[in-house]
């Protein structure tokens, strides 16, 4: 069948644009020296800020989505797409946001200055924590409530009929289920967290808080030292391999599951104390989660009108960017999906989910290093970085569209083999009209991200040629915040507008 | 079409403890009923014979050419199952026209062909709707059509009109009935009610003890039920 060779194709395709750039970079690194202090220190930081991010967002988390999953309340679907918003927020916009709440000059600090107390710095490692911990507290709830949801509700019926006690509750019945879930869910975020760059390169720097994809931009972009990207590099594919690794073995719910709508009844819950308990988890989470958008989005709108015009062409550059990541990504995922279901396709849907280890930067290095010798880098910067992007993308992608086509194939898979509807047909009449939603929705969660992204784009990213993203951090090392505010407010119309016309889009046109 | 018979060669399927062996031929033109307990491999047969399921041993052979090994849309073979037969996004003119052409590229005489036998299964009036605007006979018939315009010459149904109502049942029985024999069609159903097989089938045959072999004509069968038969029926021999 021509999809499976297709499929296949894709395949080895995504294979090599992963590893050529790795082995490039492995051969141009003459001089492989060993690690040095300050790679160690870089190593150690990353290690323990994704473990101290990843232990607070559980943590945090746990009580959170208790209090999801046993109250019904006006605007509880609010709070449950609130909580799914910071995965496709841009993270540079984010970050503006926290500074603005936590910054030295932020509402946070004055309270305190009020009390006599030292204001607050977000710099450092702290900083990273705080912005780590935004974008993965929401996560780790929405995954944790999924475990919540999945206690089957006639075990609570029996315990309320047994009589039981919220603590009983909690020793036989959730306690079990978080000792299943929490181990996951602890080294998803472990992960993201090991590979997150943005984050760094704003909140972090120095001897104290750099991680290890922050040294590889580092030695790339102010000492173009290739040997000690690769070094660099090897390390950095390796922490994030074990934990890639880890997380396979330990089950994770989906992050995209639906079902989340639904609170199940509960007996036990009905105290005050209770109550209390869950309205304070809920209104703080919404509270962090929202006070640093609301409030850059009072500073920023001012400051509309006296944005730089390079704010529009940084725009339209990101939503090309964008546009070309999102249809790439989504048709690869549809052509790794049709050979990954079939016998021996697994090695498909390995290739598709391998870039989660990777490292963006190694292998923009690598683009780098393959290109160079053939035309100007940095007069590609965009195509390089779409195409990054998409590598990038195409494991969430492929998690929406890959469950889809098995569903597809196991309900309509031998009609259309004894009607002889393959390939090309079976792709027009059956899957792309069955497949629009997780197609939109990958479609939309692509150009979300790629909008949004501040990686690839900051190794060689020349001023005429910036994205949207990187216009905004160039503004906020220049500490023209107000206009900054302003950009990231075109940034979130951006990329919440593009992933809501995708999604939207796919659901509307979806059939049933 | 009287040469399409199906020969099973001594046909061996087996999945994990469950393992069947047919060894039988089934005559063209006429209409033949499998039957035999749950778990028997009636379905499972069927599957192989729609080449879903491969063989541990065996031929089957059809008009003398052996598609043991041929893809399951390259048989001259239609099937019908339980449900699932319509594509539910696509228009009962469309999923009807993929028994012509599986990209649906049909040309003006394959399109009147197609109405026609919608018109003849009752469904002239309806080729816009969806399955889902369809009732449960109408949908059974629709997928019929499409068996009948692929000009396929077996038509295996997997127990295809089990979800209706027992008159609905009959009607789409005589309704198969009518139009295999004026398309000289060779249909082989799967059943587990005897009267299905004795409304319309002409020879009957009996998956005993992992075992099937030559169908016998229905009517004498059950005047004079063997042994196995009057221990499959059971009960239900009064019907």
């Amino acid at each position: 069948m021509t999809g499976i060779r297709i499929g296949q194709t894709a395949g080895a395709a995504v294979l090599l644009a992963l590893f050529v750039p790795l082995l490039a970079l492995a051969i141009r690194a003459d001089a492989w020296a060993g690690l040095t202090a300050r790679d160690w220190a870089a190593i150690r930081f990353t290690l323990w800020q994704a473990a101290a991010s990843a232990a607070l967002s559980v943590l945090l988390g746990i009580p959170v989505a208790r209090a999801l999953a046993r109250r019904r309340f006006l605007g509880r679907d609010a709070v449950v797409l609130l909580l799914g918003a910071p995965f496709i927020l841009p993270v540079i916009v984010a970050i503006l946001g926290l500074v603005a709440v936590f910054g030295r000059s932020g509402p946070v600090s004055a309270a305190l200055a009020w009390f006599g107390l030292e204001p607050l710095s977000i710099y450092g490692p702290q900083g990273v924590l705080l912005a780590h911990v935004f974008f993965n507290l929401p996560l780790a709830t929405r995954l944790i409530l999924q475990g919540w949801l999945a206690i089957p509700g006639e075990r609570l019926r029996l315990a309320a009929s047994l009589g039981f006690g919220p603590s009983d509750t909690f020793r036989l019945l959730e306690w079990p289920m978080l000792r299943g879930v929490v181990p996951g869910i602890f080294v998803v975020i472990f992960l993201i967290c090991t590979t997150s760059f943005a984050v760094a390169l704003a909140l972090g720097g120095g001897p104290r808080s750099t991680t290890v994809e922050l040294a590889i931009y580092q030695a790339f972009r102010f000492d173009f030292d290739l040997s000690r990207v690769a070094v660099l590099g090897a390390a950095q594919l390796a922490l994030a391999g074990v934990a890639a690794a880890l997380s396979l073995r330990l089950t994770v719910p989906s992050a995209f599951g639906g079902g989340l709508d639904r609170a199940i009844p509960r007996w036990d819950s009905a105290g005050l104390g209770l109550r209390i308990q869950d309205a304070a988890a809920i209104g703080l989470a919404c509270a962090f989660l929202l006070a640093p958008l609301a409030l850059m989005a009072a500073q920023g709108l001012p400051a509309l009108p006296d944005m730089p015009p390079s704010i529009w062409g940084a725009a339209l550059r990101s939503l090309v960017v964008a546009l070309a990541a999102a249809l790439v990504t989504t048709g690869l995922a549809l052509a790794l999906s049709m050979a990954a279901i079939r016998a021996g396709g697994g090695w498909v849907e390995i290739a598709g989910t391998l870039s989660v280890a990777a490292s963006p930067l190694v292998l923009g290095v690598g683009l780098y290093i393959l290109l160079l010798p053939l035309a100007d880098p940095v007069a590609l910067a965009l195509p390089i970085t779409a195409a990054v992007n998409t590598l990038f993308a195409l494991p969430f992608a492929l998690r929406a569209i890959l469950p889809a086509m098995r569903e597809l194939d196991r309900d309509f898979g031998r009609l259309a083999s004894s009607l002889d509807l393959s390939g090309w047909p079976w792709l027009r009449l059956v899957a792309l009209p069955r497949l629009r939603r997780p197609a939109g929705f990958a479609a939309g969660l692509t150009a979300a991200l790629s909008a949004g992204d501040l990686g690839v784009i900051t190794l060689f990213g020349a001023p005429d040629g910036a994205t949207l993203p990187l216009v905004m951090y160039q503004l906020m090392g220049s500490y023209r915040l107000e206009e900054a505010k302003a950009a990231a407010l075109v940034l979130v119309v951006l990329s919440i507008g593009l992933f809501w016309l995708f999604e939207h889009g796919g659901r509307r046109a979806s059939p049933e | 079409m009287v040469d399409d018979v199906l020969h099973l060669n001594d046909v061996v399927l087996r999945r994990g403890d469950f393992a069947l062996r047919a060894d039988a031929s089934l005559v063209a033109g006429k209409v033949t009923a499998l039957m035999g307990s749950s778990g028997s491999g009636k379905s499972t047969l069927l599957a192989a014979i729609a080449g879903f399921e491969a063989p541990v041993s065996g031929r089957i052979t059809l008009d003398g050419r052996d598609i043991t090994d041929l893809a399951p849309g390259d048989r001259p073979v239609s099937i019908l199952f339980q449900d699932g037969n319509l594509f539910p996004h696509l228009t009962v003119a469309q999923n009807v026209g993929l028994g012509l052409r599986p990209d649906l590229r049909l040309s003006k005489q394959q399109v009147s062909e197609r109405d026609q036998v919608l018109a003849r299964v009752g469904l002239g009036g309806m080729p816009d709707r969806l399955p889902r605007d369809l009732s449960g006979g109408q949908q059974s018939r629709a997928a019929l059509a499409r068996a009948l315009v692929s000009g396929r010459s077996w038509l295996l149904l997997d127990e295809a009109f089990s979800a209706l109502g027992p008159a609905l049942r009959r009607e789409m029985l005589a309704l198969v009935r009518d139009m295999a024999e004026s398309r000289g069609m060779s249909v082989l159903m799967v059943t587990h009610d005897p009267r299905d097989a004795r409304q319309i089938a002409d020879f009957t045959g009996l998956i005993h003890e992992g075992h099937l072999s030559d169908p016998r004509p229905t009517s004498p069968l059950f005047a004079d039920p063997p042994p196995e038969l009057l221990e499959y029926l059971g009960d239900s021999r009064s019907d």
